[in-house]
């Protein structure tokens, strides 16, 4: 983030005359960021950085005072993070820069665009080639200058310096800049990658450069068609389809390129020498900056690119940064051209930005290091992380080099002693010591700088919104939150708006009263409660309350906060059996019923209980329910039919809910009884709405809260209450019309729900089905009341057993609390408005939840009423009332504390990224349902685009329009915006069947950030190279064609689906290991399993099999993808930075496109 | 005929063999006179009276071919040996002997020529032979101790059942339970909810009995008459000897209905709900088979169809009071519904028991059509853990000389008359089944308009009340000598499965009015008359005012004796009756004041069970019921019959009173200071200890015939139970007279005074006579 801010700042100033030299300073630069190392290094010298600030101070103030003075303290701080751009309390978004190329053709095409960076580009075009080139030769310019300063960023950096002023624009680099020069866009598009190619092309054979823009362009027209895309495309490069078609192929070889590019990067460095640790880097730079060696260079640069290129195009004209684009991203190329010219410009100005204000920034950004120093820890790490640079090839900000950064730079203790402190990424593995604020595994803001006013945040179109997950699971080594008794009076709470006690509670009036942090109001310490207070006007018990020092607590309360005034049961749960046909053929109720005494043992129970208290029920149904009698004292169960499913109610009362331990032998009678009775059942037609309406009544009539398991399998067609047609259409989805089958066909599951929510029932839907049974009807019952769905889609007990097992297993283990009540306060100007996940609102402010387990979040978009102001900062608290499983009423309090900030670079310097994503996609999931998928997808763009121009227009104004400029927060904001709207849940079509769809959609409306970000954008990890004697987990690749390899082995998981994709070139050796098989094509690919052979591979692989499921909350399908089967296209569908075989955008194309957005909202 | 000495023999005789006593035994031959006979025209009709004389007949009567007569052959008819011809004796057809019959001569009669054999019962071994449906309902809101003391006796009962008898058990509480029966391993039941009426397809649909997918069969291969569903023995219902183990043990784990019961609720009952699918169960599986729904409750329904009362208990049940101010909400509803589950039961042929237990009142009122439409047992009592429940339940199952059960199911009375006779109705346990014949009658009196009556459930008890009209005009005079002729034919199923016939031809001479009045009014049956006239009330009563009943009573009472008394106009004193007539003024006067047309002091529950039981009994048991029987013991001779009078009650006696519902031992002051004293444990006071023994003894013997069991009641005089003598003895002696009429004290023998305003019968006396005879009347 620190890094972005500087980067911006620099960008700002320098990047429109340095655009070409940025350019190469910045593929100088971004080569660098790849190798994080280096950065760090840059960053680690404290010199770099200064100079940095220096220069930029002059420019971008804001920002050198992150990157100067704090920096360099954070610097001290911050050996590691070196985050640059760590502005000290402001963490100004490292922007990443990107200069997207516009494919050489573009550039012709691009002409429309701006007629100046048409001309440069065109310019940079012809150069294009030779463009790479010189990226490397300002990048080695930068490189000097960089070099000195930067270290990490050193690499980039130099480049930078190379141009000076413009560095300025490119330190920014952490934005990620295309250099407009090329079609601007186009050339992005194709360019990203494209770009990429173009260089080694260039290098190596300029064809190929041309081809892939080419490719990426043709390709988008298609895809995009109506988006601007095509028309870039089609204006952009000509070329483009032709070698669109072999895009994939070249981005492969592209790719590979790159690789040696980077390598090539190191070189660079060495060349650099005048960075210390820069110096391989620069060589490399240097090297690219040279025409020739640039080509090479290029490449790497490419990744640096990015910030190099935005300074490059921040700094200078198009052309210049169009160079820089490339470099930044597969443009690179296309700004070469400039390059040459460019580059020792960018040297140049790239001293000057760090000089100036935005060497911090900019270099630093990139490099962590520089601004890291600052306070901006927090900022810092992230931005390090961001770098790309890892990714070798690719240039284009890439989501796995942001992951390692920050793991790498923030992993450790995390402590919230600091309001409006941004927290590492959830990739990240780090342990919370709550010193005041919640842990962000409960609470993760959009941002940690909240504008002041309404208009701000309005302009910047970032959105407010916090993400709760108020049960998500620690990590061990961390507290969860204390219970603390609140005593006959209950909680101690503001008179005026009923927040709770916290931490930011001032007392005042000697002790004897409070002001309250939320509403301004004061209240009277009860006479119980009171403490005198210290010398610093602290309470002198402030230790030993936990409302007084922590983030998040628990008290137990009152029968004031119970239902009816009288305090709760333990919960139940029930389990209600579908025991149709259907379900008996596929062998789930035997399956469910010899397994039953496993599952029971997993039953909740209180942290510290000896047994689970949490009571049991059992009931079966077809198109009646039979409820079982398992009381502990019965010889034999006994079985009670209740065939009027028009009025649902319970048969019995006692012995119906009993616990597992006392009847346990009644249960296993039961149990074996099950299957036996129903074996001959010839019944296909099922109900639901009267089971859910059972287990309901049950729990009313026990008088407790609850969650009800219903193993379903057909679509409810008998006559009963909730029966459903099938209208099953998909040829409608993706459609405008598709809300028709998205939407529930009657509101009966709503009513349900509602109903449910009333009575604290949860209800989990564990889905069998073998055609349509409208899970977007059904489905709603889960969403009201904070349940799951869970699907097997053609269940066979021996093949998808476990998975349900142990799905089964989770949902019955993990930390829930019942019956719950949420609600969020905030600050007085700010409210809570609009809440996203599974619960029910009966009013505006009380979030009712049924259940709320460790898994689910709920996001809570926050508006303005009025102002806040700069001092106050903005404070929030959520507190969740709920029985826990152990049958106590309690309460969970959450609080955070946000800084407030009036500046536009503070508030992009303090995004969380990944949270702003998992706000997006419940948004999206909202507008899918009230709106078209192409609004919803327009919507996005704009949204985005608007974000990013906002940037560009307050935080880098300095720096060329046709850069393409990123804060270091959001430098992947158009990557997973793209991931976004090409999403299963939001934009999945016929390929998918209807109940994928409405799946998918419930999934994500309920998915935690870990799990969002993991769903965007999965993960791909080679198997091939696995070392067997190692415990290493093997390096995640990115989520594209060209990282595939036909002698590889790839495991590929978004925490739904999970593929193993087996190369037709594997390694016979690595197959006989795991498989028992010698080629590919004998492996058997209808199992979910791995083979369990008793070799080092195999108990390797299946290890990390094993290790990827558990990290995710369902146990995923294991599908064997053999290359060339006709799988492959559903395995292809992830691999989300290439284009959708629907015609969604890639990665580079989608880059373009948001840049020519950017420059039309700009314009 | 004309062989008995006196009419006394006659109709006892003809009771004997016929179980058959008419009000009138000569017949006035037009219809003008008989109206003005005042006390109907009618009999009283013991279908299946005991007749262990009674040859076996296995074939199947012999029927006139007249499409609309079908009368079967009887001694009555005219037979021609030679031609091998007999002349109906309704319609007059000739018809020819069946070819079996070819042998016969006149000295070579099939049985039912026999004059003797006017009453004959023929088996009819082709039909089919389904054994007897039991289905338990049981009522699981009451308290563990009864509830133990139900299950007890209904495993008893499991014993007492033939093997082959189907049984089946609901069980009900807020929720009713159908249970399935022979299921291993796990018990199974039907569960629906107490509030809710269902159709009897909605139960079937949802017991999954409407399909006929089962594949066991019943014990009867043979396919079931056409039109009739198949008789699928389903899950719910089956062979004793098959589940007796796992009902036993089913029953064992009955427990009382688990939900809770708040301060001042009364538990949730459905009683309503569960006689609905118990009524629904039956009707789909086993339409027109004998069975029988046996309902034990504990309470009054409240909630659902067929509600009683409301769960608060500040709400009371409903009194006579309410009734009278039309303030009771469920009431009409809650009949409603059990008249509508009576006839539908009753048409079915399934009888209803009601085994009602509590201190409170069940809804007996409301349900009394079960009972009554479908001659089921009505049993009330205060627990199930007492001897009269218990007892009563046990004699359920009782079994005659022949080891069979004493009751029958599903049978049907048809009525056929000759010409100048209709039948106008029945009063009876029984529904009508809309049978038209030239037999019926326009007017209607009780149950009318056809002359055919279902009585699903029947026992050597059971009596019907038949009444007649004569329709043959006074200007078409019956020849000298003619006979009317009546033949009651009954169709039902024996509890063998069974099914018989049997056949009762009576005819009674004609007379005419206007010359030979004294040959009808010798023909007069007072007893007879009484129960006929007692049942008209009865039958009255429940539609009409009280009052009113009373006072039509009233009126055809004095109007009987203006007819048949002999008197001088307006002279009280002059007023004499015949002596078959003598006893009739008294009856009334007991009837008068009985709890079947007085609701005072009973609850409608009581009234409704009286009434009911009053419809069925035979006429002694009847009579018994009107005017209680009343023994004395003392040392002074051996027991003896007294007056139903405040007279009879002597210190130094004891009264030992049968009313039917209750048996009283009354022990005289002199007697219970004794019996306080201890005398009779003393050896010398042997004699005392018997005399004590002595009421007790014959009152045993009376409870171990009667069925429903009476209330034993065993009281001293001034004691609070004597209460239950004192209501019924005639109050001759009151506050009001007892020192006017001069005697010093009651310890005179003048006998005890009773604390009423009711006239006493001697009043009642005085104050008809002069009614009678009064010119302007």
């Amino acid at each position: 983030m620190h890094e972005e801010n500087k980067m911006n700042p620099q960008y700002v100033g320098p990047p429109q005359q340095f655009t070409p030299q940025q350019m190469p300073d910045q593929s100088s630069s971004y080569v660098p960021a790849s190798s994080p190392n280096v950065y760090n290094g840059l960053n680690n010298q404290p010199g770099a950085i200064p100079e940095y600030g220096m220069p930029l101070t002059g420019k971008p103030l804001p920002y050198q005072n992150y990157g100067v003075s704090s920096t360099y303290s954070q610097n001290g701080l911050m050996p590691q993070g070196q985050q640059q751009p760590s502005h000290s309390g402001t963490l100004i978004p490292k922007p990443i820069a990107m200069t997207v190329p516009e494919p050489q053709f573009p550039y012709q095409g691009p002409a429309p665009l701006v007629s100046d960076q048409v001309t440069r580009q065109v310019g940079e075009l012809s150069i294009g080639p030779s463009n790479l080139q010189r990226p490397p030769s300002s990048v080695a310019a930068s490189q000097g200058m960089v070099s000195s300063q930067r270290q990490g960023i050193g690499g980039p950096q130099p480049s930078f310096a190379v141009g000076p002023p413009p560095p300025r624009q490119i330190t920014p680099g952490p934005s990620h800049r295309f250099p407009a020069t090329l079609a601007s866009q186009h050339t992005l598009s194709g360019s990203s990658f494209p770009a990429s190619y173009s260089y080694s092309a260039q290098y190596g054979q300029p064809p190929r450069s041309y081809a892939p823009p080419n490719p990426v362009a043709p390709v988008a027209p298609p895809q995009l068609s109506s988006t601007q895309y095509s028309p870039l495309v089609g204006a952009g490069q000509p070329v483009g389809p032709g070698v669109s078609s072999s895009s994939s192929m070249l981005v492969q070889p592209q790719s590979t390129q790159y690789h040696p590019i980077p390598g090539s990067g190191p070189s660079l460095v060495p060349g650099v020498p005048p960075s210390s640790g820069a110096p391989p880097q620069y060589p490399p730079f240097s090297g690219a900056g040279q025409p020739l060696g640039s080509s090479v260079s290029s490449l790497h640069p490419q990744q640096g690119p990015y910030h190099g290129a935005l300074h490059p195009v921040a700094s200078q004209p198009l052309t210049s940064i169009s160079t820089l684009p490339p470099s930044s991203q597969v443009n690179g190329p296309v700004s070469g051209a400039p390059l040459t010219s460019g580059v020792p410009s960018i040297q140049s100005r790239y001293p000057y930005t760090q000089a100036s204000q935005q060497q911090p920034a900019a270099i630093q950004s990139q490099y962590p290091p520089a601004a890291p120093g600052m306070p901006q820890n927090r900022m810092g790490a992230p931005v390090a992380p961001q770098q790309p640079r890892r990714l070798d090839p690719d240039q284009m900000p890439s989501p796995i080099q942001v992951v390692d950064d920050d793991r790498k730079q923030r992993s450790g203790t995390f402590y919230t002693n600091t309001k409006g402190q941004v927290p590492p990424l959830v990739t990240t593995d780090f342990l919370v010591h709550d010193e005041g604020n919640c842990s962000p595994r409960f609470v993760r803001s959009t941002i940690y700088s909240v504008p002041t006013t309404s208009e701000m945040l309005k302009q910047a179109a970032v959105p407010f919104a916090i993400t709760i997950s108020a049960f998500a699971k620690l990590k061990d080594g961390e507290h969860s939150p204390p219970v603390s008794d609140s005593g006959e009076t209950g909680p101690v709470r503001c008179i005026r708006c009923k927040a709770y006690m916290c931490p930011f509670m001032q007392f005042i009036d000697g002790g004897r009263r409070f002001q309250c942090v939320f509403c301004k109001g004061t209240s009277e310490v009860p006479p119980e409660y009171f403490s005198h207070l210290d010398h610093m006007g602290q309470r002198t018990d402030k230790f030993q309350r936990p409302e007084l020092c922590l983030g998040s607590y628990e008290y137990l309360t009152t029968k004031d906060y119970c239902k009816n005034g009288v305090l709760p049961k333990p919960p139940a749960f029930i389990f209600m059996i579908d025991v149709s046909y259907n379900s008996i053929r596929n062998g789930m109720v035997k399956l469910l019923c010899e397994n039953m005494k496993e599952v029971l043992a997993f039953l909740p129970k209180e942290v510290g209980a000896p047994a689970s208290v949490v009571k049991v029920g059992f009931v079966t149904y077809s198109n009646v329910v039979h409820f079982y009698n398992v009381k502990g004292n019965l010889a034999q169960p006994q079985m009670l039919v209740v065939p009027d499913v028009q009025e649902m109610f319970v048969p019995l009362l006692d012995g119906f809910l009993v616990s597992a331990e006392e009847a346990e032998s009644v249960i296993d009678s039961l149990m074996e009884q099950i299957p036996q009775m129903f074996m001959a059942t010839r019944e296909t037609e099922t109900i639901l709405g009267p089971v859910i309406q059972a287990g309901l009544e049950a729990l009313k009539a026990a008088d407790c809260a609850g969650k009800i398991f219903i193993f379903h399998t057909t679509l409810p067609i008998a006559d009963a209450p909730g029966k459903l047609k099938n209208r099953d259409d998909r040829k409608l989805l993706g459609t405008d019309k598709e809300k028709t089958i998205l939407a529930p066909q009657s509101t009966f599951y709503n009513n349900l729900g509602q109903e449910c929510v009333t009575a604290g029932c949860c209800v989990d839907l564990f889905l069998f089905p073998n055609s349509y049974i409208d899970i977007s009807t059904i489905g709603q019952v889960c969403r009201l009341s904070g349940g799951q769905v869970h699907k097997y889609t053609y269940f066979q007990a021996d093949v998808d057993g476990r998975r349900f097992l142990e799905d089964l297993k989770h949902s019955l283990q993990k930390t829930v609390a019942f019956d719950a009540i949420m609600r969020v306060r905030t600050s007085t100007g700010i409210r809570p408005t609009d809440f996203y996940g599974h619960y029910y609102m009966s009013n505006t402010t009380d979030v009712e939840l049924a259940a709320v387990d460790e898994d689910k979040s709920i996001s809570v978009e926050i508006k303005y009423d009025d102002k806040l102001t700069e001092e106050d900062g903005a404070y929030i608290q959520v507190a969740v009332l709920f029985t826990s499983c152990g049958g106590q009423r309690r309460l969970r309090v959450h609080n955070l504390a946000l800084e407030t900030c009036n500046q536009m670079a503070v508030l992009y310097r303090n995004c969380e990224l990944d949270t702003i994503m998992n706000y997006f996609s419940k948004l999206g999931l909202r507008m899918i349902i009230e709106q078209t998928p192409r609004q919803m997808k327009d919507y996005f763009i704009n949204r985005s685009a608007q974000i990013l121009a906002s940037y560009r227009k307050h935080c880098a104004s300095p720096s060329s329009a046709g850069q393409l400029i990123l804060p270091e927060c959001m430098k992947l904001l158009p990557l997973y915006i793209n991931c976004l709207t090409k999403s299963d849940a939001l934009s999945g079509g016929p390929d998918m069947s209807t109940d994928d769809r409405s799946f998918a959609m419930l999934a994500v409306a309920t998915m935690d950030i870990a799990c969002s970000t993991g769903y965007l954008y999965p993960r791909l990890l080679p198997l091939h190279d696995v070392d067997p004697d190692s415990t290493e987990f093997p390096k995640a690749v990115r989520c594209s064609v060209e990282k595939i390899k036909d002698n590889g082995v790839y495991l590929l998981e978004n925490g739904v689906h999970m593929f193993l994709w087996i190369g037709m070139a594997v390694n016979p050796d690595w197959l006989q290991n795991v498989f028992g098989v010698q080629t590919a094509a004998r492996v058997d690919i209808d199992k979910t399993s791995l083979l369990e052979l008793n070799t080092p591979l195999s108990l390797r692989i299946r290890d990390i099999v094993e290790t990827v499921r558990e990290e995710r909350q369902k146990c995923m399908r294991l599908t064997i993808v053999r290359q060339g089967d006709k799988l492959e296209l559903v395995f292809r569908q992830y691999l989300v930075e290439d284009r959708g075989s629907d015609g969604s955008a890639s990665y580079v194309d989608f880059l373009c496109h948001l840049h020519k957005e950017i420059r039309s909202l700009l314009s | 005929m004309t062989g008995y000495q006196t009419y006394q023999d006659f109709i006892q005789q003809n009771e004997d063999r016929d179980g058959i006593r008419f009000s009138w035994n000569v017949w006035p031959s037009s219809r003008l006179e008989a109206t003005r006979l005042v006390v109907p025209l009618g009999s009283l009709f013991t279908p299946l009276k005991e007749r262990p004389d009674l040859p076996p007949v296995q074939y199947d009567p012999v029927l006139c071919n007249r499409p609309t007569c079908r009368a079967i052959l009887n001694p009555l008819c005219q037979v021609d040996y030679r031609a091998k011809l007999w002349v109906c004796n309704f319609c007059f057809q000739r018809n020819q002997f069946p070819p079996q019959y070819a042998a016969i001569s006149e000295h070579h009669q099939p049985a039912e020529l026999i004059p003797q054999f006017s009453t004959i019962e023929y088996t009819i071994s082709r039909a089919t032979c389904l054994p007897p449906i039991f289905l338990f309902v049981v009522d699981t809101c009451v308290d563990d101790e009864e509830l133990t003391a139900l299950k007890e006796s209904l495993q008893m009962s499991l014993s007492l059942l033939p093997p082959n008898a189907l049984i089946g058990l609901i069980t009900f509480g807020k929720m009713v339970q159908v249970h399935e029966l022979g299921c291993e391993g796990i018990s199974k039941s039907y569960v629906f909810r107490g509030t809710k009426d269902l159709t009897a397809k909605q139960i079937q649909d949802m017991l999954g009995i409407g399909k006929f997918h089962q594949q066991q069969q019943p014990t009867n291969p043979q396919p079931p008459a056409p039109g009739q569903p198949v008789p699928a023995a389903n899950k719910f219902l089956q062979p004793v000897h098959k589940c007796d183990m796992s009902l036993t043990d089913l029953l064992g784990e009955l427990q009382r209905d688990p939900w809770p019961v708040s301060q001042g609720k009364r538990p949730l009952r459905s009683t309503g709900v569960a006689m609905s699918i118990a009524v629904g169960l039956l009707e789909c599986t086993y339409p027109n088979a004998g069975a029988r729904i046996m309902l034990f409750v504990g309470g009054a329904c409240t909630q659902g169809p067929g509600m009683v009362v409301g769960d608060e208990l500040k709400n009371t049940i409903r009194s006579h009071h309410d009734i009278d101010k039309d303030n009771c909400k469920h009431m009409k509803k809650a009949i409603k519904h059990y008249d509508g589950l009576a006839n539908r039961a009753a048409s079915n042929g399934h009888i209803i028991d009601i085994y009602s237990c509590a201190l409170d009142q069940t809804g007996l009122h409301e349900m009394k059509s079960c009972t009554h439409l479908t001659g089921g047992h009505v049993v009330m009592g205060d627990s199930f853990n007492s001897s009269l429940f218990k007892q009563t339940f046990q004699r359920v199952f009782a079994k005659d000389s022949k080891g069979e059960f004493q009751m029958a199911f599903n049978g049907v009375l048809e009525v056929k008359t000759s010409r100048e006779l209709k039948v106008s109705g029945a009063i009876g346990s029984c529904i009508s089944m809309n049978t038209k014949s030239a037999s019926v009658s326009d007017t209607e009196l009780g149950i009318g308009g056809t002359c055919q009556w279902k009585f699903c459930g029947i026992n050597p008890n059971t009596t019907v009340g038949i009444f007649f009209e004569v329709i043959n005009q006074h200007n078409a005079p019956i020849p000298q000598g003619g006979r009317g002729c009546v033949q009651l034919i009954m169709q039902y199923q024996h509890s063998s499965g069974q099914k018989r016939v049997r056949v009762t031809t009576v005819a009674r001479n004609w007379a005419d009015a206007t010359t030979n009045l004294h040959h009808i009014a010798a023909g007069f049956d007072q007893e007879a008359a009484a129960v006929l006239m007692a049942r008209i009330a009865c039958f009255r009563a429940e539609s009409d005012d009280g009052a009113d009943v009373l006072r039509w009573l009233d009126r055809m009472l004095i109007k009987l004796c203006q007819k048949f008394g002999e008197y001088s106009k307006d002279d009280p004193n002059s007023f004499r009756f015949a002596e078959n007539f003598s006893l009739y003024p008294q009856f009334m006067f007991h009837l008068r004041r009985s709890q079947f047309l007085q609701v005072f002091n009973n609850s409608p529950d009581e009234t409704s069970y009286y009434r009911d039981l009053l419809m069925r009994e035979d006429l002694t048991q009847s009579l018994i019921m009107v005017q209680p029987i009343l023994y004395a013991y003392s040392f002074n001779g051996p027991p003896e019959p007294v007056l139903l009078d405040t007279n009879s009650i002597q210190p130094d006696r004891i009264l030992l009173m049968d009313t039917f519902f209750h048996i009283v031992i009354f022990h005289g002051e002199t007697i219970a200071q004794w019996r306080k004293a201890g005398y009779q444990n003393s050896p010398e006071h042997e004699n005392f200890r018997q005399l004590l023994q002595a009421p007790v003894n014959d009152a045993q013997e009376i409870l171990q015939t009667r069925f429903p069991m009476p209330r034993y009641i065993d009281c001293d005089q001034g004691g609070s139970q004597a209460r239950f003598l004192l209501s019924k003895v005639n109050p001759s002696i009151t506050h009001n007279n007892m020192y006017g009429w001069g005697q010093t004290s009651y310890q005179t023998e003048s006998g005890a005074p009773v604390l009423t305003d009711d006239v006493s019968l001697q009043v009642f006396m005085d104050h008809l006579k002069k009614l009678a005879v009064s010119s302007s009347a």
